[in-house]
């Protein structure tokens, strides 16, 4: 029988395997920004799960707004990358260096 | 009997398609395999009975944040194989610091298996209802208790919007020519626009 922690097993290698997408593809920001997006799917498994073996609805819920965030983060974050690329014409990270930080 | 067979059929995918989004080449390819991540997810969702949440992640993720994905990936032109230069160079280091954190997790799991961990209780205030559909449930209880949030969730994806569209917007320099002026439009009045002629049969006008 499946339980609980089948579900969270589940998302918690696919939380290590956004972290680790991170980690490798650190001069892609398109993969980056998809690895945060497996992340967050990631997040959105656990809720879902625990609300379901939990017996309540709150998890559901939040895992809608955690859908709404991600949506517009991608949104604002495409739009950053196309408005730098037109700039400077490369994509690469460790290029970034526009505010002297 | 089914049911754990699909569990690891979905897992088993959606492990797979996230491993394949990291590690393939061609962004266009990850993006394809997030996809593929995303539908599994989603399976996973069905068999514990939140098919409101699976449809959702199925329209908002794969409708609409892959679509963006590959617009973005294939409307720049970027040499992808200069990104992943260093991509051999941190693998050691990725594999350790991820090696880490799923032991750190799995501890946690082994933790509350061992019963030194007890998760919270719900209150009971937001259980679904016998014989409501999981979509009608939610619903209840999304415009009644958490109306407010839901609104300025709606606020977010605005504000989101409007962001990326004033982020993107490009000025032309050409940009007046052939388009609508507002303002002339709006100064303009019917007394200097329209003459009154009431002309004789058989006889033309002067304008």
């Amino acid at each position: 029988m499946i339980g609980i922690e089948h579900y969270i097993v589940v998302s918690a290698i696919l939380f290590v395997l956004g972290v680790l997408g991170i980690f490798l593809n650190r001069k892609n920001i398109i993969v980056i920004l998809m690895a945060i997006e497996l992340i967050l799917l990631s997040v959105n498994l656990n809720l879902v799960a625990f609300s379901a073996f939990l017996g309540d609805l709150t998890g559901q819920i939040f895992a809608m707004f955690v859908l709404a965030v991600a949506a517009s983060e991608a949104a604002i974050g495409l739009a950053i990358l196309v408005i730098y690329f037109r700039g400077r014409g490369t994509i690469a990270v460790d290029s970034v260096d526009r505010l002297k930080g | 009997m089914i049911q754990t067979f699909a569990f690891y059929l979905f897992a088993v995918f959606v492990v797979a398609s996230a491993v394949m989004v990291i590690m393939s080449r061609n962004p266009v390819h990850s993006v394809l395999w997030l996809i593929l991540a995303f539908f599994n997810a989603a399976g996973l969702m069905v068999l514990v009975g939140a098919e409101f949440i699976a449809m959702l992640l199925v329209i908002v993720y794969v409708g609409a944040v892959a679509v963006l994905f590959l617009f973005v990936v294939m409307m720049l032109d970027i040499d992808f194989a200069e990104l992943r230069a260093g991509f051999i160079r941190n693998f050691p280091l990725g594999i350790a610091i991820a090696l880490v954190l799923l032991a750190e997790l799995v501890l946690g799991i082994g933790a509350y298996r061992a019963g030194a961990i007890t998760l919270g209780t719900p209150t009971g205030a937001a259980v679904q209802l016998i014989g409501a559909s999981n979509t009608e449930a939610l619903g209840a209880l999304l415009y009644s208790r958490y109306l407010f949030l839901f609104e300025a969730t709606g606020l977010v994806l605005l504000v989101a919007m409007v962001g990326a569209i004033v982020l993107t917007l490009r000025e032309r320099a050409d940009a007046h020519r052939g388009h609508q002026n507002i303002g002339k439009q709006v100064r303009r009045n019917p007394n200097e626009a329209t003459v009154m002629k009431r002309p004789t049969i058989g006889k033309g006008i002067d304008l």
